[in-house]
């Protein structure tokens, strides 16, 4: 018989119970400040924000791989440049939720306002509502699904990446797109300028697949979905256009 | 940037708070424009009567004896209300067009904010905070307002620059944004007729509206034009004697949140501004769509 001796590890103090901020308490910077004071995860793994109301900022900067449950809406830049943090607002978010997310997750329970997931850089951001317009503009390899639609100019410029919309998306989807990958469920009111409708092969599916369980979503299937991407036209410069100039 | 609210109630046992509430609404948006101020309150109407409000920068001065001296001019009965830089008079509804004349030539500094049958419009330089207090907008009572806070990019900060604008009787409009062809477009308006106190972009888009009214359109169709017609960023929101109104440009990059309860219909640029009002927990939120005309009447 094989006993195993655990070794005694020194006493840590950790927090399981969620760290409670009242915002209508404690100022904002007072939250973001403690956010940022997380050296361990470990050492406080749970955090909740109550009484939001529309704030900025809210949970922006993170950098621990902390649970963060945000009770309520907020306002511009909810978990902006968030780094392996799991977010989740129990309402809408306001313009910018994730801009420039490194890696985590982002959850949305409401709506998002404009620009939703901008330049963000990885990680996964999930809109449980609608995103309006400019959702994943510049997108530089965040994951991005939204349950609901996007508006108009949606992944504009959008670099790496995936979104992916069970909904509809507005007009001049992925103007001027690099190389993200678009997956769109139901009806796209115009395209913009180089990009096109794409073939779904394997390897998107087998990704699509990938996401929607990240997201936690199993009622609806890959298959459903059309790909878009870039008809990679506008890559380099084209001397019939000159006189344009 | 700027700030926008607005407030339409359903619920009439509200209106004796409306001021109260378009306050803490536009008191919250402060850091959106700090420069100026300015409300625009839709209360009760008596027929036959007509409300004037005058602004002065001596308001001492020009006051004084003024009530007398227009009553005498236009051969009305007249009753003037002071509040600090603005006075709303009381004139017949028949009288307001000689009543503006009679004020033009009686006090020339004095200039006129609005008129209609239940508009009072307050504006002035400083923050939100000052600019309510010092005009009581806590205490009235209305229908549906209307309340913006500045930040100034295309005229002056001055009081006249302030919004709301109003160029039609118991019009009024705010602005979030910046529209590219309202020199153009006041040069237009100007040779139909309309007269012009600023250099203001937003006041082409009021004065833009109410000549769409007199030519006969109703709220919606101007708002409907207007997406048409002016260049440029906006969010607006619209007042008029029984009407409220919202519309953004095509790009729609200026922020907007509208509310929806039994009791009320509320915007705010954001939702910040909403977040007190009673029942939003359980109200319709939602991000007007661009280009869409929103319009509710009583």
């Amino acid at each position: 018989m094989n006993v195993t001796t655990l070794a005694k590890s020194p006493q840590r103090e950790v927090n399981y119970a969620p760290r409670v901020f009242d915002l209508d308490a404690a100022p904002l910077r007072e939250l973001n400040l403690a956010l940022h004071q997380v050296t361990d995860a470990s050492d406080e793994p749970s955090w909740e924000v109550i009484n939001p109301k529309g704030s900025h900022a809210v949970a922006a900067g993170v950098a621990q791989p902390i649970a963060v449950e945000v009770r309520g809406s907020v306002g511009y830049y909810c978990g902006g440049m968030n780094d392996k943090a799991s977010i989740t607002v129990h309402g809408s978010a306001g313009p910018g939720v994730g801009e420039n997310m490194m890696s985590g997750q982002i959850t949305v329970k409401g709506d998002a306002s404009q620009y939703a997931g901008a330049t963000g850089r990885g990680g996964l951001l999930v809109i449980e509502g609608n995103a309006s317009s400019r959702c994943g503009i510049s997108m530089k390899g965040i994951d991005i699904v939204v349950r609901g639609n996007v508006g108009h100019m949606s992944a504009f410029m959008a670099q790496s990446g995936n979104l992916v919309v069970l909904g509809d998306a507005g007009d001049a989807l992925g103007d001027s797109i690099y190389e993200a990958r678009l997956f769109v469920r139901g009806s796209v009111k115009s395209l913009g300028a180089d990009c096109i409708k794409k073939e779904m092969r394997p390897e998107h599916i087998a990704k699509l697949k990938e996401l929607l369980d990240r997201a936690g979503i199993t009622d609806v299937k890959p298959e459903e979905f059309t790909r878009y991407g870039s008809a990679r036209t506008l890559y380099n410069f084209n001397i019939d256009n000159a006189d344009a100039y | 940037m700027c700030g926008i609210v607005g407030l339409f109630l359903k619920d009439k046992t509200l209106e004796p708070q409306l001021g109260a509430m378009l306050s803490e609404m536009l008191v919250m948006l402060t850091d959106r424009g700090p420069d100026s101020a300015g409300i625009a309150v839709y209360g009760a109407s008596t027929k036959g009567k007509a409300k004037v409000t005058i602004q002065s920068p001596s308001p001492e001065a020009d006051f004084a004896g003024l009530e007398a001296d227009l009553g005498k001019k236009i051969d009305a009965k007249v009753k003037l209300l002071a509040k600090s830089t603005h006075a709303v008079i009381d004139v017949p509804a028949d009288k307001v067009e000689a009543a503006r004349e009679a004020i033009a030539e009686l006090r020339p500094s004095v200039r006129i904010m609005g008129a209609g049958e239940a508009i009072e419009i307050y504006k002035e330089v400083g923050l939100p905070v000052d600019v309510v207090k010092r005009f009581d907008v806590t205490k009235m009572t209305g229908t549906h307002g209307i309340g913006h806070t500045r930040m100034a990019t295309e005229s002056a900060v001055t009081t006249l620059g302030a919004h709301p604008f109003s160029t039609g009787p118991d019009e009024c409009l705010v602005h979030n944004g910046s529209l590219s062809n309202h020199n153009n477009l006041r040069r237009e308006l100007i040779r139909e007729g309309m007269k012009f106190e600023t250099e203001n972009d937003t006041e082409v888009a009021a004065a833009y509206l109410s000549s769409k009214i007199a030519h006969g359109q109703n709220l919606g169709q101007a708002l409907e034009s207007s997406v048409n017609d002016l260049d440029g960023f906006f969010t607006f929101v619209v007042g008029t004697k029984n009407g409220f109104g919202v519309v953004r440009d095509a790009i729609a990059c200026k922020p907007a949140v509208l509310a929806e309860t039994d009791r009320y219909v509320a915007f705010g640029s954001e939702y910040r501004a909403l977040a007190k009002l009673p029942g939003i927990e359980d109200a319709k939120v939602w991000e007007p769509e661009p280009s869409t005309v929103y319009f509710w009447e009583h």
